[in-house]
């Protein structure tokens, strides 16, 4: 089994995914779900905590999720939540209640996304871990500097420590594993500068083989958000 | 220069700001809330003005005024949104101020809903502004072409004295692309302004006498003269600001007709009915007004149906009869309400097309 997968099956049951906004949790996110839900053996949930976007958001992927096991939260409509104003579901409370339930936590970007995680604080003092994303090809997080800044943040506003990173560097089809290596390398900066383990780089499962290659500690993500129409050529 | 991953709004505002953009006006509504957001804390450091308006109506008529003074005046918006700024953009073309008007559209009408739609071709190609007017309006397929079309529309608006306005879908500014960003244009000062825009409201001691941008005309030959001057500048469009990409146009059956996302669809779904020995092809406008009905002349002989297909009931379609002028006949395949078909669901009401019109 892949060493990331594994960590996160055998480590805490609660599993939030934060970082800068449009740094790839959602992809990283809906990736572990299913990859879990894959292994089995476990009750899972996945709650899109994001209040931020109004489009590409986990829930978009509620009916493959729950055909895999996943039980989704979002809203409270299911989901379906057309409005400009968006709320959570209090729902939410029930995977993070049931001890035997792994719980992989959908936060919107920057630490005005990761807020929402303050609402259900009482059950992040133990059996929980906060990732971070980080995506060195995005302009707010280009430098060390700025990384970090963002991910203090994150931390700042939620009073939660970030535990590890995980690298998410990637140009959509325009990713190589060049590109893969450039943002892992980026990260262990990161992390060095920030003294948070880094823990995986994620990439597109056909370039897994060639990334490991590398030495690089990789987790292969889907493409579960991206429409194949969006890489098009007009 | 290296490419960037950015989501369609940031890179939008970006763009604008790379183009010397001195000045933003907006309001909040879905699916753009990104782009005042961003300039509120990027355009500053780029050593322009942001403001958050208190209402669309206000926004639009602050860039007016902005412009008017010769800023680089730059609005955003979604679909009601733009319903509110008609009156500024009628205002605004019948002055002659330049501006850049932004809309990624939602589904309507009213408040409609925050999914992506393209039922504001009515809007932004007739528009709801009183009078002759035209608007030069520019729908991109990309975040990249968006980025390019915005960073050209001010000098096109400037240029043309008049709005101008790109029509970006909701996905266009939600998704995420690789991008390569232009460079950075300076933001014009006061003596360049009085260099280049010598109509331009810049107080007495730029200029001798007075200048004054005004819309009432109450003379009927004064208003004629004028309305006949804003009619050169549009035949001058109707030349000049033409833009479409054809694909797959040889030995085409089916020749799809659509911008925006519909065209990425309308990709994917011709490569599927390659696979199914079926050929065809798309007509992508890129400028909306004027409409390119010269893409037309490219289609082949062996086009047997022409398919409008559109994120609306059916309104670019009205424009695809036109340029079609009886050669084809002209169907149309559309969702709407926000709601977005798939490539497969496209193929299938193409071939049905294709059968009818054959007779089978």
């Amino acid at each position: 089994m892949n060493n990331f997968l594994s960590d996160i099956q055998s480590g805490p049951r609660k599993i939030a995914i934060t970082g800068h906004f449009g740094c790839g949790k959602t992809e990283l996110a809906v990736s572990l779900a299913m990859a879990l839900a894959e292994n089995g053996g476990q009750n899972l949930a996945l709650c899109d905590l994001d209040l931020e976007n109004p489009y590409f958001r986990s829930r978009e992927r509620q009916a493959l999720l729950e055909e895999k096991g996943v039980k989704v939260y979002s809203d409270p409509f299911n989901g379906r939540n057309g409005s400009e104003l968006q709320v959570i579901t209090a729902a939410i409370r029930a995977p993070l209640e049931d001890g035997g339930c792994r719980v992989v936590l959908d936060c919107g970007g920057d630490h005005s996304g990761a807020m929402v995680l303050n609402q259900f604080r009482k059950y992040f003092d133990r059996d929980f871990r906060l990732l971070c994303v980080v995506n060195c090809l995005r302009p707010g997080t280009d430098s060390v500097e700025k990384a970090l800044g963002h991910l203090r943040a994150i931390e700042d506003t939620t009073s939660l420590r970030v535990t590890g990173l995980v690298s998410n560097a990637h140009l959509i089809r325009y990713t190589t594993a060049e590109t893969v290596a450039e943002g892992w390398d980026f990260t262990k900066q990161v992390a060095q500068a920030g003294g948070v383990p880094a823990l995986c780089a994620c990439c597109a499962a056909p370039l897994l083989a060639e990334v490991e290659a590398l030495g690089i500690p990789a987790f292969p993500i889907g493409m579960y958000m991206r429409e194949s129409y969006l890489d098009k050529q007009v | 220069m290296s490419k960037v991953l950015m989501k369609g709004n940031e890179a939008f505002a970006e763009a604008a700001i790379r183009a010397g953009c001195s000045c933003y006006f907006g309001y909040p509504i879905t699916p753009q809330n990104e782009i005042p957001e961003y300039m509120s804390h990027e355009l500053a450091k780029a050593g322009g003005k942001f403001i958050q308006a208190e209402s669309e109506l206000a926004a639009v008529n602050m860039a007016y005024g902005a412009a008017a003074s010769g800023g680089r005046a730059f609005i955003s918006t979604s679909s009601p949104g733009l319903a509110l700024m008609q009156e500024g953009l009628g205002f605004t073309a019948s002055c002659e101020v330049p501006i850049v008007a932004l809309n990624v559209s939602r589904g309507g009408p009213g408040v409609g809903g925050i999914q992506p739609g393209q039922a504001d071709y009515f809007q932004v190609t007739r528009g709801g502004y009183n009078g002759d007017v035209r608007i030069p309006v520019f729908a991109p397929s990309g975040i990249q072409e968006c980025v390019d079309l915005i960073y050209s529309a001010f000098d096109i608006a400037e240029e043309y004295r008049n709005p101008v306005v790109i029509f970006a879908d909701g996905m266009m500014g939600q998704m995420m692309e690789p991008v390569e960003l232009p460079p950075k244009k300076p933001i014009a000062d006061d003596a360049e302004i009085a260099r280049t825009k010598p109509w331009a409201i810049t107080g007495t001691d730029a200029h001798e006498g007075r200048n004054v941008v005004f819309s009432l005309r109450l003379q009927p030959d004064v208003l004629e003269a004028h309305v006949e001057h804003m009619f050169e500048k549009y035949a001058r469009a109707e030349r000049e600001l033409v833009r479409y990409s054809t694909s797959n146009l040889e030995g085409a059956e089916i020749v799809f007709v659509a911008f925006g996302t519909m065209s990425r669809l309308c990709a994917e779904a011709i490569e599927l009915l390659a696979e199914k020995g079926v050929k065809a092809g798309l007509i992508r406008p890129i400028s909306l007004w004027p409409f390119p009905d010269a893409a037309f002349d490219e289609i082949g002989p062996e086009a047997k149906v022409l398919i409008s297909t559109e994120l609306s009931m059916g309104q670019m379609i009205q424009d695809v009869k036109n340029a079609a002028a009886g050669r084809w006949p002209v169907r149309l395949i559309s969702r709407t309400g926000g709601v977005v078909p798939s490539s497969l669901e496209i193929v299938d009401r193409a071939l049905k097309h294709l059968q009818e019109v054959q007779g089978k």
